[in-house]
This record gives C-alpha cells, structure tokens and sequence, in this order.
C-alpha cells in the first residue's frame, strides 16, 4: 500500500473483468469486460476505476463511502484476493493490463459486487460487542492505565469490511455455527478491556464446539486484513485465556 | 410494493414508530441512544450500515473542558474561543450549553466504552488543537481536545453502534429515507422510504422525525467528505417547505491531501507539526504571529491559499504546501498518529515520519443547515418570527443550532453531534411521557412525498448523474471556494440555475428494484444540487467577509449589516436576516471583536 506516487506508465486503457447479477434480470451471473481508460501520469485506486466504468454502465453495483479505508464498505474480491478497492492501488494488482472484480466469498449474492452481510453481522452481535459494566460509573470517566489501553492497539481498529470472514474456509463451512474471525476479534477485544466486567460470561458463551474452535490456524484472515490485524492471534489468546481458566 | 413501480398512497404499506432518526451517524445514533434507552420504539434509517457512516471518518478529537490535561481548564474559556472561532455568529445559547454540558456527553462515551487515549494518571489524553486558548485568549494555547489516536471519529461511531445494539434500537440499515411527509397543519409525521437491498417501500409513521443526515461536501469536487455525504436531510428539508440558515459557510479544511482530498487532522499541527512554504518558509508565523500554524482553520486556509496565489507553492505546478511532522520522530508520529501515518503512505506515498505531507486547503464541513434551538426542534421564520415545525427535529452537520457560526473550530463537531443528538433525544423523551397529538397524513399529504420518485420511474430520457454532478461540482469549485466574488458568484448561479431542470428531470436508465445504485446516486444529486443553489445564492447575497466567507469585493466584515444569520427558502430563493443570539443564561455574552490569531 505504499506505491500511490509510483506512476503507472503506459498503461491507457484497462479491461475490468466484474462480476454481475441482478436477480431480477438475469438467469445466472456472468462476467462482463468493460474497457475503461486510465490516466498514464498518476497511480488510482480499484475503487477510482470502478466509477469509471460506472459512469459508461451505470447500473453496476457496489458499496462505496468513506474512500480512505475507514469505513469498510468496498470490501471485495480483487484478483483472488479479499481487499479494499479505494485503498488498493491499479498498479499493484492489474496484471497484463487486466484486472478480475467478484464479491466476497462465502456469502449470498444481493447484486453484482454487493454481497448479503447478515451472517456476518448476526456473528458479530453474538459475542455481545459492547463494554459491559456491573460496577457504578463514576462521576468522571473510568481510569485506565495508558499500558492497558494499549491491549486494546491491534483490536479497536476493525472497520468491519467482512473480508477477513468471507475469506476463511471454516467460514465458509459454518457461517451460522463459527463466528468468524471478525466477531473473534471484537469478543478479544472487549475481553482485552480492562473495564470490561463480563470476561467470565464472554468465555462461557464460546465454550462449545464451533464458535470458536472451529478455527484452524489458516490464518487467511490475517494475510487479508486491510488494517493489517491479527485475528488468529486474539483467538489464540481466547483459547489461552479458556485454559488458563480452566486449570483455575 | 415495489420502488421501481407506480406507487400511490393509498396501497402504501406504513410502519410505525414512536421515534425515527434518519442518519446513522454520530448525532443520529446519539439521539437514537437516547430514545431506546428510554422505552420508546426507535428506529434509525440509514442508507449505510451505521459503521459506514461519515463520522467515521473523523480523526482528531473531539474539543471538551474535561480538566484532564489542565485541572484549572474551564468551559467558559472553551465558550469563549468557540463565539471568537464562529467570527461572532453563533448562538451564544447554544455554545454556552454544549461547552458546559459537553463534560457530562464526553464521560458518557467513556462508560459506553470508548477507547480513549490515556494520560500517565490514566485519565483521558487531550491534545492542542486551532483556536483554543486559556483564560479567555489571554493564557496562551489551551490542551482540551480528547482523543483515541488520531481515529477519534471511528472509536465514538463504533462505541455508539455498539451501546445502540445493547439498548435494542430497531436499525433499518441500507434503507434510504426520500422525502418528508407532513400533514395538514404543516407538522412532520415520518417519512417515505425504502429497502435499498429490495427496493420495498414504506410510509414510516412517527410523532418524532430526527434528521441527522450530516453534511454535503460532494457539492465540490475536492472535499474529504465521503461519498455519501450528499446532503439528504437538507434537500428534504427545503423541498417540504423549511429554511436552510448560513448555508454559504463552508470549512475549508487546511490540510487535506494533495489530489486525493482526504483528510490528515489538524491534531499533526497539535502534536507539533507546521506548514511550510516552497522556500522551507513557516509561513503561517507571518499571518497568525500568536497561534501560528494552530490558528482557526479559516485563517490557516486563507493564508495556504494566498502562498499558492502568490507563487509560493510546492511542488513542478506549485500548487501545494507541505506539512512537516518528521522533526517530532519516528515514536510521536506512529503512536499519536498512526491513522494518518497510513493514509499518507496510502494516498501520497510519503511516510510522515521521513517527509513532509503535500496537502491544500479542501471543502470539509457546512457550518449552515437546518436552524433549531437547543432542543434539536427545527425552526422556520415567518414574518421575522421564529416559528418551531412540530414534528421535526435535526442534529449534526445538518443541523445548525448554531455553535460553528460563520467557521467551525477543531474538535467541535463531534462534540455538537453527541451533545445535541443527546439533547433532541431528551426533549422527545420527555414530550412523549407529556403525549403527544397530531393529524394522520392524508393520502393527498403522502402523494406529495412521493412525487420525486415517481418522476424518476417515469423519466426516459435525459441526462446521466455523472455528467450533472461534474457540472456542478466544478461551478461550485471555481466560484464558491475559499476566495469569492460577485461577478463569479453571478456567474455560477446563473450556471446553476441552467442545470435547474436537467436535474428535476434527471434520466434512470436502469429501473430495477434491486440494490440499485444508480437510483441512489440520482436521488443524491437532487439533494446535493439544493444544497448547492442554495449555497451559490446566499454566498452571493452576504455582501461582507466573515469567518469562512471571504468575498475580495467586500474584504471587511461589516457588523452592522451582517452581524446576523442568512436564511434561505428553497421556493422564493430569497435571503432574508435572521438574529444571532446573544443571550447565554450564566455567563455575560462576549461582543463581537476584532479577530486575531
């Protein structure tokens, strides 16, 4: 992510090979080349190319908002690999001036590049993603420790773009039953959270044969992540923090 | 029934809540918090999951006397440098309840859980940011902005996403909220949306409608808004009837990046870092000798602008500034900074920590909006006279209550939208514990609601959104930017209102039902193209310089023709002169000032 200055030379024009289907039109999906012409004399981004083939098509589909990566909304499958288009630069993946767009992985289709995101959320809200306080707050905020804030570096940063699930096979296999590695990441993270007071229920609830042990250390989540977070590492520390609860 | 048919009231299948918010933003979500929390039946429409919202994307912090850095730091100061930082057009009010109540919001994020940067004591860590001082100006640069890194936007978002999951607020996520339906007495009484995923469409009923739509940057073509930011709320308010107030001030941010537009916080300047020139000149000590590079932003912007006129710019078309952060090191600018650590690398291909950052002044925030009172209740003015619109409420970005005035100081938006959404969640609480009784909506009042989509549906020739919204976000670029003047004003108008019809009758090619985008994309251009006529005209009409509206025909700020706020109506495009309020409840109002930085 780091070659935005870097000039693509020569490239003038691109075929976007994108994913397309609209229920209510077509039988089946299929993928349709549009030509769309590049500028020579600056890098853009995925996300920049796909409005240029909007404005010649306009009734191709997918999530945009932020632009810069925070908002996660444009998470897709670019070339093979899950990433964000408005911060992943042409040039590091066009290939003999080509480039290949589908939608995540693992999920229902809703429309061309736009996928249904329910099981993902429906995961997430399982871990209960929300500080939890038995104790009366006081008067002025809570204190914390700038070293235990720091557990939470790594955690609270998760825009919830989906690419990390719908690039993990145990997902794929168990999308109701394996929360996924996003929803991990955000149970860790409040389990992380030395305000939080419901550490013991958290791990109650991921006590069973497929919420969490279902990961296998592919570790997929990790090489796709567009934040460049470890989600195989905060279930590793869940599994460590059950253990270490158990022998107790 | 379906959005891409002929849709009448009378088979119009209604939903019913006590509260709806449009927008799942920062305010909206706020508000929405307030209302669950409460027992009512809530519902937030927001056409992005909430998460994707554009309070996402604020970096900085958010501006509050929390005593953290400074145990003597007082709100008043805070109130002080927020009248100064609005160029005396703020509501005194207004500024003096969220500057004192802003403390109680802020710690209320905090047991909501959000993750906060901490000091060595373990209490929240605040930074320096534009025009803050101690002791009403005199004691220097005050320390009072809260932050979680530099993703204090993204951190409040996703904590107040959070804490609405835990209160069971109903969510209508990619839902996309058309227009407002009132009825025979002029009062609101919900709205007409629809499923963007499967175009079903609803009338949805509710006592209480709360716009938190946020604002309208995609008017320019260089903003570091995102892409949703198309100011639905303001386009919704005018159609049905109510004004927009000091709409033709514009934030200019100073540092967005150079040919990307997004954003790098004015926390780097916080944290140390400064402008410089081609010639490696800190060239902001000549135009603010005090604050310097932390001056208010209109200041900064204005003199960024100048040095690019005057050609002192950077780089082969000098035609930006650099910002240096290097000289603080490698540890400051990773830990403090990381997010932007990221987007520089991303966007510019620099690493802050090694270069500078080329950045140019880039449209940012719309210090106007839909004028209401403290409470969040909107207001329209007939014969001079407030009047309040029952039914209606607004928060945030499209609101303006007015705490920013005629320029908005750093760290001050958030802290309006959680204060204010807040707030209008109280008033309805409690006006709905005191009942609350309005007219049904006709089907008469319904059919008028949906008068634009069915125009769209019908439409079979015309012009393309990208070619309209190009057109117009080029005019508004060139004519209506950080320096004006009435002959391009004039010139941009008279452009504008050529566009008039093409975007009344904007051509959807594409009418399927399902995730269409393109219905989307056009529905957002006749909100974005209100905003804009109504930006050009009263731009054109406010014949002085004041805060972010710097005309070079008239350079001065005259206060007493313009110590007011505009108010613009969509049907007559006339501007009329609204009072500013000076009347705060405990402390003595400040008086307009010479302002200097």
């Amino acid at each position: 992510m780091s070659s935005a200055a870097i000039p693509v030379a020569q490239i003038k024009t691109i075929t976007m090979s994108i994913y397309r289907y609209d229920p209510t039109l077509d039988k089946k999906p299929y993928m349709q080349d549009i030509i769309v012409e590049v500028p020579t004399d600056k890098d853009i981004m995925v996300l920049d190319a796909l409005h240029l083939a909007k404005a010649q098509e306009p009734s191709l589909s997918y999530r945009r908002s932020c632009r810069e990566g925070v908002c996660g909304s444009d998470g897709m499958n670019i070339n093979g690999k899950n990433g964000l288009a408005c911060v992943t630069p042409l040039s590091e993946v066009i290939k003999r001036n080509k480039i290949t767009l589908r939608p995540m992985p693992g999920l229902p289709v809703v429309r061309d590049l736009i996928v249904d995101m329910k099981q993902f959320y429906d995961q997430l809200e399982k871990v209960r993603p929300y500080l939890i306080t038995k104790s009366d707050s006081p008067d002025i905020e809570r204190t914390q420790s700038p070293e235990d804030r720091e557990q939470l570096d790594g955690l609270y940063e998760c825009i919830l773009c989906g690419c990390c699930s719908t690039s993990c096979p145990s997902f794929w296999w168990n999308p109701d039953k394996f929360l996924g590695p996003a929803a991990l990441l955000q149970s860790w993270r409040f389990i992380a959270d030395t305000r939080d007071e419901a550490t013991d229920e958290r791990l109650d609830d991921l006590e069973d044969a497929f919420s969490l042990y279902r990961c296998h250390g592919i570790m997929n989540c990790v090489s796709v992540c567009p934040k460049g977070l470890n989600p195989t590492e905060a279930i590793s520390n869940i599994r460590n923090k059950l253990l270490t609860r158990k022998k107790a | 029934m379906l959005v891409n048919e002929v849709i009448n009231a009378k088979d119009l299948p209604v939903m019913e809540f006590d509260g709806i918010i449009v927008g799942g933003g920062g305010a909206g979500m706020r508000a929405s918090l307030q209302l669950a929390e409460s027992g009512l039946n809530t519902a937030v429409i927001s056409k992005v999951f909430p998460t994707r919202s554009h309070t996402v994307s604020a970096q900085g912090g958010i501006t509050c006397a929390i005593q953290s850095d400074d145990p003597d730091d007082d709100w008043r100061w805070h109130m002080f440098d927020t009248v100064k930082g609005s160029d005396y057009i703020g509501d005194q009010e207004a500024i003096e309840y969220m500057c004192s109540e802003g403390p109680k919001a802020v710690f209320e994020l905090e047991h909501m859980g959000l993750p906060f940067s901490r000091t060595e004591e373990g209490r929240i860590y605040q930074r320096p940011f534009g025009g803050q001082s101690k002791d009403y100006g005199k004691g220097g640069q005050a320390t009072r902005t809260c932050a979680a890194a530099d993703r204090t936007g993204h951190s409040l978002l996703h904590t107040l996403f959070q804490a609405n999951l835990k209160a069971g607020t109903n969510f209508l996520n990619e839902w996309f909220a058309v227009d407002l339906v009132l009825n025979a007495d002029k009062a609101v009484v919900g709205v007409i949306a629809f499923k963007i995923e499967t175009g079903e469409i609803y009338y949805i009923k509710s006592k209480a409608t709360v716009l938190a739509t946020g604002g309208a940057g995609r008017i320019y073509s260089s903003t570091t808004n995102a892409l949703i930011n198309s100011g639905d709320g303001i386009g919704m308010a005018l159609r049905a009837g109510m004004p927009v107030q000091d709409i033709e001030m514009w934030q200019f941010h100073p540092t967005g990046i150079h040919g990307a537009g997004t954003l790098v916080t004015e926390g780097c300047r916080g944290e140390g870092g400064y402008l410089l020139n081609k010639d490696g000149e800190r060239f902001m000590e000549r135009y603010a000798p005090n604050a310097k590079d932390l001056a208010s932003r209109d200041v900064v912007a204005r003199s960024m602008a100048l040095e690019i006129l005057e050609g002192r710019g950077c780089g082969p078309n000098a035609d930006h500034i650099f910002l240096r952060l290097d000289h603080l090191g490698p540890e400051v600018v990773h830990k403090r900074l990381p997010g932007i650590t990221e987007l520089s690398k991303t966007f510019a291909g620099v690493d802050p920590a090694v270069q500078p950052i080329p950045v140019v002044p880039t449209c940012h925030y719309m210090m106007g909006g839909i004028p209401t009172n403290i409470n969040g209740q909107v207001i329209s003015v007939e014969h001079g006279e407030d009047k309040i619109v029952d039914g209606l409420f607004a928060a945030g970005e499209v609101a303006c209550v007015s705490v920013h005035g005629g320029n908005r100081l750093g760290g001050n938006s958030l802290l309006d939208l959680v204060v204010f959404g807040r707030a209008a969640g109280l008033y309805i609480e409690e006006s709905m514990k005191q009942g609350i009784e309005v007219k049904d909506a006709s089907n008469d009042d319904i059919e008028k609601a949906l008068e634009r989509l069915n125009r769209l549906n019908a439409s079979t020739e015309g012009d393309q959104v990208s070619v309209l919204k190009e057109k117009m976000q080029q005019n508004m670029q060139n004519n209506f930017g950080v320096f004006r003047r009435g002959d391009l004003m004039e010139k941009g108008i008279e452009e504008l209102a050529k566009t008039r019809e093409e975007v009344n009758d904007i051509f959807l090619q594409d009418k399927s039902a399902t995730f269409n985008t393109a219905r989307i994309e056009a529905l957002e251009m006749q909100n974005l193209f209100e905003v804009a006529e109504a930006t050009a005209i009263t731009a054109n009409e406010r014949k002085e310089s004041r805060g972010a509206h710097a005309r070079d025909d008239f350079t001065e700020r005259d206060d007493e023709n313009w110590l007011k706020h505009s108010i613009y109506y969509a049907d007559t495009k006339e501007v009329s002169k609204r009072d500013v309020n000076y009347r705060p409840k405990t402390v003595q109002a400040f008086q307009p000032m010479v302002r200097s930085y």
